[in-house]
């Protein structure tokens, strides 16, 4: 009886410590009516389209907001063998770098283009993290329309900020290397001599929207990590933050947190373009890919390019300008009247603002306390407008809204901080379940931010959901900003880990024309099939290629014989359907790729190696229709030299 | 013509035509298949006109053919329609085309070719056909053009010369 008791001592003591165990707080976050908030009923829809980056999925995904609905994830930088991106013939160039065919990368930041200083809902933009790129994912089609590799990158974090109109994204590379061009093959200790940076930008066509590597700025070899761009009075000017100023080559978790102060490099875009004008570019040879997406002929144009154009910031003395920052910087944010330049130095524990109209006359003023690698350190104090004291630990990323509002994330002491602009006095901070990386606030890095909502983008999440197994979903969480204190309503989860990510209002992505199917008789794929009757099977030597069509609920030719073990075998099949959300699948059986889909009036195209000798069925694999089930066909594949005579059909059972 | 009054139209239909029932009218609309109808007395289905635009006035059919409407109308035909479609009066996933233009009113096949999903939902005889083909007729986005052309192709199989 004793020991019953004790035992019951003992469970009660074991639950109040599993219960104590729970993060403070994280109930009673959550007041009544968060649900209502974040509730949209079935059917109705959401007020944001949040655009996310896919993180090492190397996708961006799209979610509804306030409903963290996923309505879509698009293939950007890794094969999707769901969409076929990266195995059908045509999407693979899309893919290809100056290394060959990369199927993954790492996507980080999202940047909706804008006119000024306002999102225009025509594009968004993806960077690669390891294999430097940058993606142009066109918003009409939800689909990666443009792919631009950077030469002298290596790690390409810093991008893809853009400017107002959009005039350029710019890409900065994160790890300092020696240049495409100079001997690579050096000690590593050697860094501080042969390591260098550069900093792209990269020219955007406002109407069709085509990439080109405009130029780079060539600056000392230090760490860029993150990037903004200034607005309405400090147009023209873009704001980097660096870290390891220390030019550290080896454990830079130590040797790259030695400086009190590590630096914001402005960068005066206007000037730079006015020197590229008088010539003083170097033609520097390089090597890099720019892939294409035609929508005409529905495939990826895959071209290398061999030259970039190259300024140098020691040289060209009024380009660049290094401001101190405290604490190896990662936010680098600035306000929507553009006066205001928030550093976050995520080991320090103030957060800087600077003044622009301090930083220009603190330039005309040649207030500078010494040069780095040749480039003008303005001092801290004439750049600085004031300093946000002890607004948590850790500060990441800050985004605005339209009521002279900052939030700033907190890594180390997860939470976000609401902070006013003017007095840079904290007014709010809620927690965050758990170490939030960047915040979003639609149209929070613009001249006219959305409000509404803040969303953290977490780095942890533990205990928030079901757990499964050693790996967790990554997530985010989504707080009301209208009222004077905000408020948590929402967990979502979201696939990759979500670094940074921009909402647009619905309205102005669902009316930007849309695009519901490709029409048939704008096809120019060269093996488009517009008719049953042109469907064929044509050999060349040992390439077949399949002429095929698909429409609810048939695939034609649905029999096709004579072909050989060693051929290489290319469906190429149309979609005949000209109906929005209709789109056919296609697999066949031992092919060593994956599906495809494809959309009405779309062209793609499946290669197949067929091994072996026998029949191999074919078939739709995105439901259709009460038929669907019917669609399929068969392969019939001889032995190498048998004179089996190509045959194809569909209809009628004829004896060839 | 005008196609703004037709939307208008289009949502009175769709609005009296609830009947308490909770139907998603926004989905139909933005797809750019407008629907509409000039009908006195719009709460009736008419199963000789069907449902769209095209009225027993505004199509205008000659005794004579008009080989050049009938030879687009073939090409575009052969794209949109003759995967399921036989000419013959044989049934391939849709009925066979012999005969069409003798059994339907030109208006009639013009309303349900270029919009197929509402008629579905309301005609008798295509409810019927539906469950002898199981699959609806798709929306091949015709144009108003390329509907007339192709039913001048129909004509053309049916012996109109």
């Amino acid at each position: 009886m004793k020991t019953m008791k004790n035992l019951m001592i003992l469970l009660a003591a074991v639950s109040l410590i599993a219960v104590s165990c729970r993060p403070k707080g994280s109930k009673q976050a959550i007041s009544g009516d968060a649900a209502s908030k974040a509730y949209v009923a079935p059917g109705e829809y959401d007020q944001f389209y949040n655009f996310v980056s896919g993180g090492f999925s190397g996708q961006m995904s799209v979610y509804g907001l306030p409903s963290g609905r996923l309505f879509r994830v698009i293939p950007v930088f890794s094969v999707d063998p769901e969409k076929g991106w990266g195995y059908s013939e045509e999407t693979k160039p899309m893919l290809m770098t100056s290394h060959g065919f990369v199927p993954w990368d790492d996507l980080h930041h999202v940047e909706m283009s804008q006119t000024n200083g306002e999102q225009n809902g025509k594009w968004a933009f993806g960077n690669a993290n390891n294999t430097p790129r940058v993606a142009r994912i066109d918003l009409k089609t939800f689909r990666t329309a443009e792919i631009i590799e950077l030469p002298n990158s290596a790690g390409n974090h810093s991008s893809p900020f853009g400017t107002e109109n959009t005039e350029y994204v710019v890409a900065g590379t994160r790890f300092s290397v020696p240049g495409d061009n100079q001997n690579g093959d050096v000690p590593i200790s050697t860094y501080k001599e042969n390591f260098k940076g550069h900093i792209s930008f990269i020219s955007v066509n406002q109407e069709t929207g085509a990439m080109d590597l405009a130029f780079q700025i060539r600056t000392p070899g230090v760490n860029f990590d993150l990037a903004r761009c200034g607005r309405a009075k400090s147009h023209g000017w873009m704001f980097f933050s660096c870290y390891n100023s220390e030019m550290a080559n080896t454990l830079l978790e130590v040797n790259a947190s030695k400086n009190d102060k590590d630096f914001i490099m402005a960068v005066n875009w206007k000037k730079a373009e006015e020197y590229l004008k008088a010539g003083q570019a170097e033609k520097v040879a390089v090597k890099y890919a720019h892939n294409v997406w035609d929508e005409a002929t529905h495939t990826g144009i895959h071209t290398i390019k061999n030259e970039v154009l190259v300024l140098d910031a020691a040289k060209l003395k009024d380009i660049c300008y290094f401001i101190p920052c405290p604490k190896s910087p990662h936010g680098c944010d600035v306000d929507p009247t553009g006066e205001y330049i928030v550093g976050s130095g995520k080991l320090a524990a103030l957060l800087p603002v600077f003044s622009f109209d301090k930083i220009i006359k603190a330039i005309e003023n040649k207030e500078f306390e010494t040069e780095f690698g040749g480039i003008p350190v303005i001092k801290y104090e004439a750049a600085l407008y004031g300093e946000v004291e002890k607004p948590g630990l850790g500060p990441l990323h800050t985004e605005f809204d339209a009521n002279g509002y900052a939030y700033t994330s907190m890594f180390v002491s997860s939470e976000v901080v609401k902070w006013n602009v003017k007095d840079l006095k904290v007014v709010d901070r809620v927690p965050t379940y758990y170490s939030v990386g960047h915040l979003c606030v639609p149209g929070g890095n613009t001249r006219k931010p959305f409000g509404k909502y803040v969303i953290a983008y977490n780095k942890i999440t533990k205990d928030r959901y079901l757990p499964t197994g050693p790996e967790l979903t990554q997530s985010a969480q989504l707080y009301d900003i209208s009222g004077e204190k905000m408020q948590l309503i929402l967990d979502f989860p979201t696939i990759g880990e979500p670094h940074y990510a921009q909402a647009s209002p619905t309205d102005l992505i669902k009316n930007n024309g849309q695009l519901k199917i490709y029409k048939i008789e704008d096809n120019k794929h060269p093996y488009v099939t517009k008719s049953e009757a042109d469907c064929k099977v044509v050999r060349e030597g040992n390439k077949v290629h399949v002429y095929m069509i698909t429409i609810r609920s048939h695939i034609t030719p649905d029999n096709i014989e004579g072909i050989k073990v060693g051929d290489e075998v290319y469906f190429h099949i149309t979609n005949l359907e000209q109906d929005w959300d209709i789109p056919h699948g296609f697999a066949v059986k031992g092919a060593n790729t994956a599906e495809l889909l494809i959309m009405p009036g779309e062209t793609v195209t499946l290669k197949w190696n067929p091994d072996r000798v026998g029949i191999f069925p074919m078939y739709c694999t995105d439901f259709c229709s009460a038929l669907h089930q019917e669609m399929q066909g068969y392969v019939r594949v001889s032995p190498a030299g048998s004179n089996v005579p190509l045959y194809y059909h569909t209809g009628e059972t004829v004896t060839p | 013509m005008n196609y703004k009054l037709f939307f208008g139209t289009v949502v009175c239909v769709a609005l009296m035509s609830c009947g308490g029932k909770t139907e998603t009218t926004g989905a139909s609309n933005e797809s750019g298949n407008t629907t509409t109808t000039t009908s006195h007395n719009p709460n009736e289905y008419d199963p000789k006109r069907g449902l769209g635009k095209f009225t027993e006035e505004n199509v205008i059919v000659d005794a004579a053919l008009n080989k050049e409407m009938a030879t687009r109308g073939e090409v575009s035909a052969n794209t949109k329609c003759i995967s399921c479609h036989k000419l013959t009066d044989e049934r391939l996933v849709g009925p066979g085309w012999k005969d069409v233009t003798k059994r339907h009113a030109a208006h009639w096949i013009l309303n349900f070719i270029t919009n197929p999903d509402p008629m579905i939902d309301k005609d008798p005889q295509l409810q019927a056909q539906l469950e002898i083909c199981l699959v609806r007729m798709p929306n091949q986005n015709l144009t108003d053009d390329e509907a007339r052309d192709i039913y001048e192709f129909m004509r053309k199989n049916d012996g109109i010369n």
